[in-house]
């Protein structure tokens, strides 16, 4: 398995990450090692196995529909890096 | 002079006794820290002010301190990645600097009940990336047995702190060996508790279905208390185990006749460092002098673990991270000239290698076209090696192995191949991957450097582990291997 | 000639106190970011917990839709990065929704259309964004976020911009029978997409198809179909390729506008949500699931027809909403003529109702009480007349029926004796009338009749005096 620089452009650009050209040519790299290590997967016959995406096996506990004490206002902004008017303040978003 | 190391237990005694104070433990701590790391670079912080006041109001409730709970007045540190409302949490790294938490994690609200002193936030490879804490943002952490080695990963500020006695007892997370392998790396005792033992909130994800919280202690006796004091069922966690949780202190009688201990070739490679072999391999000796019965067990998947590790908890990590976006906390690049731009330049100049590298993979394995070949392989190769090990626990009452295939290696040794840094955790990633509990208790010493023994136990069965880790523990004493090295350091 | 083929997404807000993963209100219009925490804000560390009555809500919304439930289902995380999404992720159901297959009845034409309903999943709302009147800055406000949501996907059965807002109206008065949601358009407490394409009649494979979003209300979303189709089928007669594309409908001109792409093709990257384990239901917690879903309004309509001989139209009317239907079917049960109680309240109480723009729950008279009037126009107590302004006086005073009457003389003059001597007068003092009665003109004997009534104040009762006249003018 051999990632392009192509191919790492499109994935940096779903994660939003921004690389510079040589950044791209070393993750390519990288990434390619790693993709062809994890290719020893494909030796083994899965096709009659379950995929597992928890490992405890126990159902969830739900919670009571009942309310908590939400944040003071202050600290909701506390970290934010940019903040007015008690939200949280974002270049502008383009619709239509 | 008191030695932090001798446990928590005597520490409790003197505190009981009025030889001691909370306050002259938190000073040795902070004496110790100023001393020594200014080397070893355990902390991230230091919260004096905050421990200091906590001593004040623990003072102003009682003239004459009594302890209420065997933790209670003791000083310990928490790796940067648990949430402490009020006191900075990064994670190690620089899209989380200056964050102050508006909530405590579960872990140090247990310990804070409990009477349990935070000194500092312990160092760490970013976002628990890394095996050797090389990947902080911030610096890279000394492994306190020889300085020019690495304390091992992620949790290396934490082993580190412990091994070098600025503080009796640490907490760690385990997403794929961070809390034993630097354990090992500086001869001290690391566990990892059955995912779902301990509650994950306040725990800063990195992946979600691995990590799990655990004590690194000077002792097994100290790993059992402290995980006694975290353990149990969360209402904040839906994955936390509604299970009763027993007494871990129970079987720590040093008896381990009859007990069956299983042995895996699986989990002795080829490239294994041979001083490591022969400590295993003694150590395996050891238990069967205890009355053990030792055992060959097979598990045949081992060799894909790896792998399947590096594809799945990528692939929640890069969910996990995607909230550090500059939106509501942390880091916000400065350069943006509009919503994508502050997106990607705020992550980019935000994370550090490693932590690109593990969410560009990750999201390589979940995106369109990949994930059936990728992310859902990786997923049924988790159940073959969850079986592997159902089927040896129908044989066996514990696993032992190495817990890494060599001890500490140099600092800057492999940061240029992740590969290679990634095969430093084959013997602890299994575990992660079937969600058991394991320990790694010190073993002896391989050039100089400790070596650790793994013992991997059933689902929920921390006690037998820790029995056997005890009765190894108390056969072998590694506590005098580990004062001679120290006075020959001084 | 072309055919339309069109499919509604829906997404209700569940009607629970809390957000579905936290103990934040959900209180509609607080002031921005003050129902937030540390979980619905993404926070670094925390984790999900589900609010069972979301669950609980979520299960009876997809029973009520006739759906398959799944008694073991999982949570996906939707990943995407957005502002309005704290986590970058929503959470979701990807594959294993908790229901599937149902559908919906609609009435179109006096026929009935059953219009499927592909699936119903849990997931939770996003932010709101507010946007700075100079265009260069975005803001956030969280209380929204988190809410739980069920969304509504359905076959692409519909064929008409009318079928479309039928199906809307009778999911929405589905979920309001269930008490899952107040689906309030106006507060976004209900929201509908809609995807509509053209293909040839006889075709079987669908057209390209265009999604159209902002519609603020049932009318929109009916005249943005109706705009939709008749652009598209414009366009195919010129010959011209539909773009498959988001728009969204103009509301000044009634018109849709093609909604600039957003910055990549979408690949949300769904995976089993790890914090949240796998939801299994007992048969118990169905069950009970089951039996707190009320008659629904298809078949109450039918009832209201069966059992008490109402017209379609009436029946429709009164089932548009629960409280009203429940309102009527109390008043029916209790009087003799149900079509009579729907007068009054198709008449007299919504006319009411719509003046003063209050709703049924409110209404100062009861069922019960209304029922009362009714029996006592039936049993001759008082006329038809006379209960409507006692109607008013109910109205205004609260006071029961009986009382009213009681205080204000009102009852109904019936006495034979009494009613003899007064229109012996009437006869009398109106001879021309009389005359005109007896050659045959039977209106005349209505210009009687008022003279009685305002001798009585109208309070004598119709058929009597009636009779008595033709007694005495034709002996």
């Amino acid at each position: 398995m051999t990632l392009s620089k192509a191919d790492v452009d499109h994935v940096a650009r779903l994660a939003r990450l921004d690389l510079s050209e040589q950044e791209k040519a070393e993750l390519a790299e990288e990434l390619s090692a790693i993709l062809d290590y994890a290719s020893q997967l494909q030796e083994v016959d899965l096709d009659a196995v379950e995929p597992m995406s928890h490992v405890s096996g126990q159902h969830a506990v739900f919670r009571k529909d009942e309310p908590h004490v939400s944040l003071p206002p202050d600290v909701v902004l506390k970290n934010a890096p940019d903040a007015e008017d008690q939200q949280f303040k974002v270049p502008a978003i383009m619709e239509g | 002079m008191l030695d932090f190391s001798q446990g928590i237990r005597k520490l409790h005694e003197a505190l009981r006794a009025g030889t001691t104070t909370p306050e002259r433990l938190l000073n040795e701590s902070f004496e110790r820290i100023e001393h020594a790391d200014g080397e070893i670079n355990a902390f991230l912080r230091v919260n004096d002010l905050v421990s200091r006041d906590r001593l004040t109001t623990k003072a102003a409730i009682a003239d004459a301190f009594s302890p209420k709970h065997l933790l209670d007045g003791i000083p310990y540190a928490l790796k940067d990645n648990m949430c402490y409302e009020g006191i900075e949490t990064t994670c190690a790294s620089k899209i989380l600097e200056g964050y102050i938490p508006p909530y405590t994690a579960t872990v140090a609200q247990k310990l804070d009940d409990a009477g349990a002193i935070l000194v500092g936030k312990a160092n760490m490879d970013e976002f628990a990336m890394g095996s050797s804490t090389e990947n902080s943002s911030y610096f890279p952490t000394k492994n306190p047995w020889h300085k020019e080695y690495v304390p091992g990963g992620s949790s290396g500020g934490s082993a580190a702190a412990v091994a070098a006695g600025m503080v009796p007892y640490a907490l760690g997370s385990d997403t794929g060996g961070s809390i034993r392998q630097p354990s090992a790396f500086c001869g001290v005792v690391g566990l990892k508790p059955t995912y779902g033992r301990v509650s994950r909130y306040g725990l800063v994800a990195f992946a979600s279905s691995f990590d799990q919280i655990g004590p690194i202690t000077n002792s097994v006796e100290d790993a059992a208390i402290v995980l006694q004091a975290i353990a149990g069922a969360d209402t904040h966690d839906a994955t936390s185990a509604h299970i009763d949780v027993p007494d871990f202190s129970a079987k720590l009688t040093g008896d381990i006749r009859g007990l069956k201990v299983g042995v895996a070739p699986e989990f002795f490679a080829d490239a294994m460092d041979e001083g490591v072999r022969q400590r295993v391999e003694e150590a395996v000796k050891v238990l069967k002098e205890l009355g053990a019965e030792i055992q060959p067990i097979s598990l045949p998947h081992t060799n894909y673990a790896i792998a399947t590790y590096y594809l799945l908890a990528p692939a929640e990590a890069s969910s996990n991270l995607a909230r550090f976006d500059g939106v509501r906390y942390g880091y916000r690049s400065q350069n943006a000239q509009n919503l994508l731009d502050m997106y990607s330049k705020t992550r980019s100049e935000g994370f550090g290698r490693e932590v690109k590298r593990r969410i560009l993979i990750g999201t390589y394995a979940l995106s369109s076209g990949y994930y059936d070949a990728y992310y859902k392989r990786a997923q049924k190769m988790r159940t073959l090696i969850r079986q592997d090990f159902e089927q040896a626990f129908s044989q066996v009452d514990v696993i032992v192995s190495p817990t890494t295939p060599t001890p500490a290696f140099l600092l800057g040794e492999k940061t240029k191949d992740p590969v290679t840094m990634y095969m430093t955790d084959m013997c602890t990633i299994p575990v992660n991957l079937a969600g058991l509990p394991a320990i790694s208790v010190p073993c002896g010493l391989s050039q100089g450097l400790p070596v650790g023994l793994q013992i991997i136990g059933k689902m929920f069965d921390e006690q037998t582990i820790l029995q056997v880790a005890d009765a190894y523990e108390k056969a072998v004493d590694f506590a005098a291997v580990r004062t001679a090295h120290r006075k020959e350091a001084k | 000639m072309y055919e339309t083929v069109i499919g509604l997404e829906v997404h209700v807000e569940l009607g629970t106190k809390t957000k579905i993963f936290c103990g934040c209100e959900t209180e509609f219009g607080a002031p921005p970011n003050t129902h937030v925490c540390p979980v619905c804000m993404g926070s670094p560390g925390v984790l999900p917990v589900l609010n069972e009555q979301a669950l609980r809500l979520g299960m009876k919304a997809a029973m009520a839709l006739h759906c398959e439930v799944r008694k073991d289902s999982k949570f996906d995380r939707k990943n995407y990065f957005y502002p309005d999404s704290p986590k970058a992720y929503q959470i979701s159901q990807y594959d294993e929704p908790i229901g599937e297959h149902g559908y919906i009845d609609i009435e179109v034409g006096g026929q009935v259309r059953r219009i499927g309903i592909t699936r119903v999943h849990l997931e939770e709302d996003a932010g709101k964004l507010n946007h700075s009147v100079f265009g260069d800055a975005s803001y956030v406000d969280f209380n929204r976020v988190g809410i739980p949501l069920i969304e509504i996907v359905s076959e692409p059965d519909i064929k008409t911009a009318e079928e479309a807002r039928l199906y809307l109206e009778e999911l929405k008065a589905i979920m309001q029978y269930c008490a899952v949601s107040e689906c309030k358009m106006e507060e976004g407490s209900l929201r509908c997409d809609a995807n509509i394409s053209l293909r040839p009649i006889g075709q079987k494979e669908l057209g390209t198809k265009t999604e159209i979003k902002n519609m603020n209300s049932f009318r929109h979303v009916e005249r943005g179909l109706l705009f939709e189709q008749e652009r598209q089928e414009a366009m195919l007669y010129r010959n011209e390729k539909i773009v498959q594309e988001t728009r969204r409908l103009d509301e000044s001109t009634m018109s849709t506008i093609s909604m600039r792409s957003k910055e990549d093709a979408h690949d949300y990257r769904y995976f089993p949500e790890p914090d949240l384990p796998r939801i299994v239901v007992s048969d118990r917690f169905l069950a009970e699931c089951l039996a707190e879903i009320p008659e629904l309004p298809a078949q109450k309509r039918a009832r209201f027809v069966q059992d008490y001989g109402l017209p379609d139209y009436d029946a429709s009317v009164l089932t548009a909403n629960r409280p009203l239907a429940e309102f009527f079917d109390e008043t029916a049960k209790r009087v003799k003529d149900p079509k009579v109680a729907s007068n009054w309240i198709m008449g007299d109480v919504l006319g009411y109702l719509k003046t003063t723009d209050a709703t049924i729950e409110t209404f100062a008279i009861s069922s019960m009480q209304l029922a009362e009037l009714i029996d006592l126009i039936d049993n001759g107590t008082i006329s038809t007349k006379i209960a409507k302004s006692v109607f008013k006086d109910m109205l205004e005073t609260g006071k029961d029926a009986k009382i009213l009457i009681a205080e204000q003389g009102l009852v109904q003059i019936s006495d034979e004796s009494e009613l003899r001597a007064i229109a012996q007068k009437v006869i009398e003092n109106n001879p021309k009338s009389v005359q005109d009665v007896l050659a045959g003109k039977e209106k005349a004997i209505g210009s009687l009749v008022g003279q009685m009534m305002k001798e009585t104040k109208g309070k004598a009762n119709p058929q009597v005096v009636n009779q008595i006249l033709k007694e005495l003018i034709t002996g």
